[in-house]
């Protein structure tokens, strides 16, 4: 049984259509990706998988229950950290943590082995309201709050937008040992580093998916040759490139331009040829492998 | 029951946290009595008065004289004739005229019965009801005097006419009127705002993905104000009848219970207005708007209802305040028992179930 | 030299009670550079921008932006700098000519300046017919390509750029900082925060602060220098760290 099936699921809003025609699966204990800019639709897939939205057309399970026939039972297995900072800012670390407890019929040292890791982090500031802890914490508390209940499932709604890089790793950190506890993850994010750190990820862009696989098979499926290319003054070496013949595409990529070529065939000496005949300085080209941004961006640029 | 009652500590945490809040619903009761009270208390005396004797015998001299010695009343000119009363309060001298019928103690004496007629300027209403009020219970006291002393059973008729401003509320009329709106704001405003404030800071999704069960939240939001309302009645008719002198002629129980009737209706509408506005600030604009201003102006708070055009009179029926303002009134005032006030009973109990259906239907299980 | 500072600061400071937020910090951003100001959640960017905006008193130190003083010309600095940040920008309810029209209003823009720049945006923004769309309607990527072609409208010295591309999708994050290139190289100064670290390769230099004060400042390649590492996004491990 899958944990969560989706099927054709389609959700409009008036006349915008926020989530067209999706379907995919996630099996037990996977740590699933749903990667995408704003707009993409996470959000209300999500809140559609959660029971908060009804879809228009298609369906979903989730631990094999329907989302609009039995969302009851759904609710009471599954852990939601919506994408905004949704806890109670009158209110302490531990008087949070508590109400949410409560209201799943369960305590804090029931599940305590669950949440322990992360809360041994926020228990010196436990008697802190939460509207006064910094970024990371909230987003911490967020977490054990949805988790509190034990559940079999947890949908995280951007858990990391917004939140510097350490803490971002530290997040994903977390996320991997509640995998190893057996607990099936969905997570969404608009940063696209973020993708090789899933089982699989589902890239979405304006409602769509381009593509559901692993990171690594996404990353193999990207077909054309790609070369970073490094020279003294990339702003110029960018405009050049970009007014080139044989460039079929060309973006940035911290401090490497990322080229492909519409030649099949290509190579290194090729491109840094006709680099040299611009009169740049300090060349380098050199073939690497695709990450997920530039599947992404492919992706975008076939659809 | 463990996770609503979770959920009621929760409300309670946020109502005793929010300290500006709080100091306001329990400051403006005690406020705005104060002020009402003293606005009215303060001026009877010395007002200035004329006295048209027309009968000029014993019995109206004793009475002007047991008028002007109450320390109400001053007089500020005896008339000669009903011509010189327009001339008099025209100058704004003078806020009462009292008149005298010929032959006053003849036909009291005689007939047991005899006329003597108020005329109050009722550009300063509360004034004017109050100087009229004092004078009658003068009057009155004359007349118990009196009937101790024979065997005959005298009765002074006062008419009473109000210049300038007919109809007018009666002195109390304030403490009713307060009650209602006082308890209307604690009721709907504090739980719509407090149930859309959840809305918007975004903890609603989480708590709808909860096991938690509509009706528990919609209870849990409404007991900490039903509680709080409570409380703000108790301290309303405990000023109004321990500093003012507002008497409670009816029972209190009985006020209270429907006091509560009252509050219930109030936090059903609040919870409706809740279902169909998205942010706090729609939640209040909504309830001062839609709530306040008919429960100020077409409850017969201040505006009495009969004086109102006929289409406003028909509006004024769907205003709970109104059906809770004449059972505040029949019981404060009149003293009357529960069998004379079934029908506007019956009305708030109608309304309040209806609205809680209605909400009940219309609260989102989803997020559309 | 002096003149070519357009922000400078020195030993700037801002206590809130007993904590520290921003502990004697002293920089300074050359004309026409792209300045990127990095930090983890809570390292004290955001009350260090609202200084240098004019916008929060220093507790102590010195600073002057586009040469005015932020003790003592605040008004003066909110004339020559353009703001926009991820979260607030545009009004959401009017259409994207009435903001530019209440946006150069603010600046004092003339009827005749405003017009000529929402023709102007309206084409390089390739809006076209969504210049009477409500702001609230158009995708991420195009309101915040608009946002700060708005910021700049008046010509500031300085644009502050808080988190500008924050769930832009790839392209428009590139197209975005193809504009960020463009506004430079006419003049304008950019101080630039991001939580992208491929975005701060982007930058002329780069300043990373933790803990209030400013771990790190340099260029990106001369930073992965020092830190002997590949990218920036290792520099930011091991200071944040």
């Amino acid at each position: 049984m899958y944990i969560v099936e989706v099927k054709n699921i389609t959700k409009n809003f008036k006349d915008t259509v926020a989530v067209d025609d999706i379907s995919f699966e996630v099996g037990q204990g996977e740590l699933f990706g749903l990667i995408g800019p704003d707009g993409a639709g996470k959000t209300t897939l999500f809140r559609m998988l959660t029971t908060l939205l009804k879809p228009m057309s298609g369906y979903a399970k989730v631990l094999g229950f329907d989302i609009v026939k039995d969302y009851k039972k759904i609710r009471k297995h599954v852990g939601y950290m919506p994408g905004r900072f949704s806890l109670y800012q009158d209110l302490s670390v531990e008087e949070n943590l508590k109400f949410f407890a409560t209201i799943f019929g369960t305590t804090i040292e029931e599940n305590y082995d669950l949440i322990k890791d992360i809360y041994i982090l926020l228990e010196p500031f436990k008697k802190r309201k939460a509207g006064k802890l910094s970024g990371g914490m909230k987003q911490k508390l967020a977490l054990c709050c949805a988790l509190i209940h034990k559940p079999d499932v947890l949908f995280l709604d951007e858990p990391t937008t917004g939140v510097d890089p350490v803490s971002r790793n530290e997040f994903w950190e977390m996320l991997r040992k509640l995998k190893e506890q057996g607990i099936t993850i969905l997570v969404s994010t608009p940063y696209m580093d973020e993708a090789s750190l899933c089982d699989r990820v589902a890239l979405m862009q304006k409602g769509k998916t381009l593509s559901i696989d692993t990171p690594e098979n996404i990353i193999s499926r990207f077909k054309k040759p790609l070369f970073a290319i490094s020279s003294e003054n990339q702003y110029s070496l960018m405009q050049n490139l970009l007014a080139y013949e044989n460039r079929d595409t060309i973006y940035p990529f911290g401090d490497f331009l990322h080229y492909t070529d519409k030649r099949e065939n290509v190579s290194t000496d090729e491109i840094m040829k006709y680099i040299e005949s611009l009169n740049c300085k300090k060349i380098t080209v050199k073939s690497i492998k695709p990450n997920i941004e530039d599947c992404f961006m492919a992706l975008m640029e076939e659809n | 029951m463990k996770q609503f009652l979770g959920f009621l500590v929760k409300e309670f945490y946020h109502i005793f946290r929010d300290f500006r809040t709080l100091l306001i619903l329990f400051g403006m009761p005690v406020a705005q009595i104060m002020l009402f009270g003293f606005a009215i208390t303060n001026e009877v005396k010395d007002v200035k008065i004329a006295i048209l004797d027309e009968s000029k015998d014993n019995i109206t001299k004793e009475i002007s004289s047991k008028l002007l010695s109450s320390g109400y009343f001053i007089a500020y000119d005896n008339l000669k004739s009903v011509k010189d009363i327009e001339p008099e309060f025209r100058k704004g001298m003078i806020k009462e005229v009292i008149i005298f019928e010929p032959n006053f103690s003849g036909n009291l004496l005689k007939l047991g019965k005899a006329n003597v007629q108020l005329i109050a300027d009722a550009s300063e209403p509360n004034l004017a009801n109050m100087i009229v009020g004092y004078t009658s219970s003068i009057l009155m006291d004359y007349q118990k005097d009196l009937a101790k002393s024979g065997d005959i059973r005298p009765s002074i008729n006062t008419d009473v006419k109000m210049r300038y401003n007919p109809n007018l509320k009666s002195v109390f009329m304030f403490v009713p009127g307060l009650m209602a709106v006082i308890l209307l704001l604690v009721s709907a405003l504090m739980t719509s705002i407090s149930i859309t404030k959840e809305k918007e800071i975004g903890t609603m999704e989480v708590l709808l993905v909860s096991p938690l069960k509509p009706f528990q939240i919609i209870i849990g939001k409404v007991i900490p104000y039903l509680l709080l309302a409570f409380v703000n009645a108790f301290v309303i008719l405990g000023l109004a009848q321990f500093v003012f002198g507002v008497p409670i002629a009816g029972n209190t129980v009985l006020l209270l219970l429907e006091s509560t009737l009252f509050v219930i209706t109030s936090l059903s509408l609040g919870i409706f207005i809740s279902t169909i506005s998205n942010s706090q600030q729609t939640a209040m604009m909504v309830s001062l708007g839609g709530l306040m201003l008919p429960t100020i102006i077409l409850s017969g708070y201040i505006f009495p209802i009969e004086n109102m055009p006929i289409p406003l009179q028909i509006i004024s029926n769907i205003v709970p305040a109104r059906w809770f303002i004449t059972i505040v009134k029949s019981i404060m005032l009149k003293g009357a028992g529960f069998e004379y006030i079934i029908k506007e009973t019956l009305v708030l109990a109608g309304m309040t179930v209806f609205l809680i259906a209605l909400s009940i239907k219309k609260f989102k299980t989803r997020l559309e | 030299m002096e003149d070519n500072k357009i922000i400078y600061a020195e030993n700037l400071t801002k206590k809130f009670g007993n904590f520290t937020a921003v502990n004697s910090i002293s920089f300074s951003v050359n004309k026409g550079e792209i300045f990127g100001f990095l930090g983890a959640n809570g390292a004290g960017k955001t009350t260090a921008i609202r200084m240098l905006c004019g916008l929060s008193t220093p507790t102590s130190g010195k600073a002057t932006v586009a040469g005015f003083d932020v003790f003592k010309q605040t008004e003066n600095i909110k004339k020559n700098i353009g703001y926009m940040s991820q979260k607030f920008s545009l009004y959401e309810d009017l259409t994207v000519k009435e903001n530019i029209v209440f946006y150069g209003g603010i600046y004092g823009l003339s009827n005749k300046e405003i017009k000529e720049k929402t023709d102007y945006l309206v084409d390089i923004l390739k809006i076209g017919d969504a210049r009477n769309k409500l702001i609230k309607s158009l995708p991420l990527g195009w309101k915040q390509k608009l946002a700060f072609s708005v910021s700049i409208l008046h010509n500031p010295k300085i644009v502050f750029l808080d988190e500008p591309t924050g769930g832009v999708d790839p392209v428009t994050r590139r197209q975005f900082w193809n504009m960020i290139y463009d506004a430079a190289s006419k003049g304008v100064t950019v101080f630039v925060t991001t939580h992208y670290m491929d975005e701060a390769e982007y930058c002329n230099r780069v300043s990373i602060m933790a803990d209030g004060v400013i771990a790190a400042m340099d260029t990106p390649s001369k930073l992965k220098e020092s830190y002997n590492v590949k990218t920036m996004h290792d520099v930011f491990v091991k200071i944040a760290r």
